[in-house]
């Protein structure tokens, strides 16, 4: 095909001059709710701040575990009910390193914190190397098989439990905090005082930084846009030109090594590992992912951050119905919005 | 007639258990467009996605610019020349107007990397685009995602593109508008290989002809034999043109 032959219009005129769709910010105001709600329930500001606080952190680090499970779905129609494993492999390659580091951080905040970044490294590399060969081993021979996906999945997280305990020991293993971030910050003035969890500060900050990476990766660059574009149509993504199995299993080592970081998160969140943490946190992230709508990052945000609230506003409010207050918030949503809070079109 | 720059030999095609190409034959020329007619069901879109490898072909042989293209992949194929524009028209949905040119052009990996004097000739052909330059795919109209759906297989230029059934489901007046940038890129010499229900849409852009049935090509020739045959048009297609016109 040759060149046209005429320049005919001029150059695209600003952004102001073009109409702009409206963002759905329903789903952002039921967060907002849901917080305004919990207020008068708990009563007091300084308890509903410090759970607030408790909450969003435990969102943030559900959301760094599910963002790359909700966009493998997406992208390939993977039912990856495996992803557990590479949130035990995280926390236990943490205790490792952690532990091997103890000694040389000592009583310094500086090297303590150079400690943690150092488990969050190496439990990234570990897991995304570990998903590497699990997508090439397990997943690739059922792509497009959904029950198969889910036996062999599952299958494919057990025996990871089982290397776990051959590698670590079957037991519990302790994940203390470095003493840097041990403790709360005190807010007078709010109440009584509002006690602030250091360490909760920084799992969410990190959380925020994820978020904003992948948000910057699929909104700015053209990686991103592929991956978006795939979710919505892989053979139409084909038909470009583009290699969309290449793109999958990228998508599947930065999911992987997200989940392994945050189960590094997850371990000091919870102060020790189990071989099970994995298959323990799954239940929470299939729900924040189906909240979110499959594919969604930003339905995976803000379901991550509905969970994390309700799960802390129940456990105080009512400690009893704290277990099924997930599983009631998933089913309210899905009345409301039956394909998610921010469905992805042609799904 | 120019030298064929794809032609298919005897083509078969199965889906699962279902045998749906039967032996398809025929050529695309160079710098012209080439009509794929027929009934529903007749196996035109099976043959489209057969060519860009989206079904792979059972048997038979696809041979692009001299070369086979049986067996590759969907993005090798693409990767050779040729464009796609589906019947769904493949728009993605969520992605602004801009981002799916973006994607389109693969050599460019931000917007202001994209061919202007192309771009420009684009919104020359279809000026609702540049309207909706930053406008999500999904809100577009159907006529305007058809267009944006083009637009996509012309933003870098191409050897071949395939496009199946433009004009569905649209206005009369978007249908014209399809038509008048269809004649455009003829004037361009792109060769197009398109499906097309609407009689009077494959009479005013055809060259070539092949009219497919239950899963073979029944009959190859000029666009102009066929418009002035009505007989033959009644068994081929089931339809007179007078009732088009």
């Amino acid at each position: 095909m040759s060149s046209p032959t005429a320049a005919v219009a001029a150059p695209i005129t600003a952004a102001s001059a073009i109409p702009k769709a409206q963002f759905d910010w329903r789903p952002l105001a039921l967060l907002g709710a849901l917080m305004l709600l919990a207020l008068p329930a708990i009563g007091s500001p300084s308890s509903w701040l410090t759970l607030t606080v408790a909450g969003l952190a435990m969102g943030l680090i559900i959301f760094v575990i599910a963002s790359g499970l909700t966009l493998v779905f997406g992208l390939m129609d993977v039912l990856n009910f495996g992803h557990g494993v590479f949130i035990a492999l995280g926390a236990f390659v943490a205790t490792t390193v952690m532990g091997g580091l103890a000694d040389w951080a000592g009583e310094s905040g500086a090297a303590q914190l150079a400690s943690v970044a150092a488990a969050c490294l190496a439990a990234m590399v570990v897991a995304g190397a570990v998903g590497w060969a699990f997508e090439r081993v397990i997943v690739r021979p059922v792509y497009g098989l959904h029950l198969k996906q889910i036996l062999i999945t599952m299958g494919g997280m057990i025996v990871g439990e089982e290397v776990i305990k051959v590698l670590w020991g079957p037991q519990q293993i302790a994940l203390p905090l470095p003493s840097v971030l041990r403790g709360s910050w005190l807010i007078e003035g709010i109440g009584s005082g509002a006690s602030i969890e250091k360490y909760r500060v920084l799992a969410a900050a990190i959380g925020l930084l994820v978020f904003a990476l992948l948000l910057w990766t699929l909104n700015r660059t053209k990686v991103g846009l592929l991956i978006r574009a795939g979710v919505q149509d892989r053979e139409m993504v084909e038909s470009l030109g583009y290699r969309i199995r290449r793109l999958f299993v990228g998508v599947f080592v930065t999911g992987s090594a997200l989940a392994g970081l945050g189960g590094v998160l997850w371990g000091l969140y919870q102060q020790n590992v189990t071989p099970q943490i994995g298959a323990q946190v799954n239940v929470l992230i299939f729900i924040v992912i189906i909240i979110g709508g499959l594919g969604s990052t930003l339905g995976c945000f803000v379901g991550a951050l509905l969970v994390g609230l309700m799960a802390n506003y129940t456990g105080f409010l009512a400690p009893k119905v704290a277990l099924f207050s997930n599983i009631g918030l998933m089913v309210a949503i899905l009345l409301w919005r039956p394909q998610g809070l921010y469905p992805v079109t042609n799904r | 007639m120019s030298q064929p720059l794809l032609e298919l030999s005897a083509v078969q095609t199965h889906i699962g258990a279902y045998h749906i190409l039967h032996g398809v034959d025929f050529c695309v020329p160079e710098g012209q467009v080439t009509m794929l007619l027929g009934r529903n069901g007749a196996g035109k879109t099976t043959t489209l996605r057969t060519i860009m490898g989206l079904w792979p072909a059972s048997a038979g042989e696809l041979r692009f610019q001299g070369r086979s293209i049986k067996g590759l992949a969907t993005p090798e194929i693409a990767d050779l020349g040729i464009a796609y524009v589906p019947e769904s028209m493949g728009i993605f949905s969520d992605l602004t107007v801009k981002d799916n040119m973006l994607l389109a052009a693969r050599r460019a990996r931000r917007a202001d990397e994209l061919d202007t004097q192309r771009l420009a000739w684009i919104f020359g052909l279809f000026p609702a685009l540049k309207k909706f330059w930053l406008f999500p795919a999904g809100k577009l109209s159907g006529g305007q995602k058809q267009m944006l759906a083009v637009a996509r297989a012309i933003i870098e230029p191409r050897a071949l593109i395939l496009i199946d059934e433009p004009s569905k489901g649209l206005a009369p007046s978007i249908i014209r508008n399809l038509i008048e940038a269809f004649h455009e890129l003829k004037r361009q010499r792109t060769t197009i290989l398109l499906v097309e229900q609407n009689f009077a849409v494959a009479q005013a852009l055809g060259d070539q002809v092949a009219v497919m049935d239950n899963g073979r090509v029944v009959h190859r020739g000029t666009m102009a034999e066929l418009a002035e045959d009505e007989v033959m048009q009644q068994r081929l297609l089931g339809l007179s043109l007078g009732a088009h016109q």
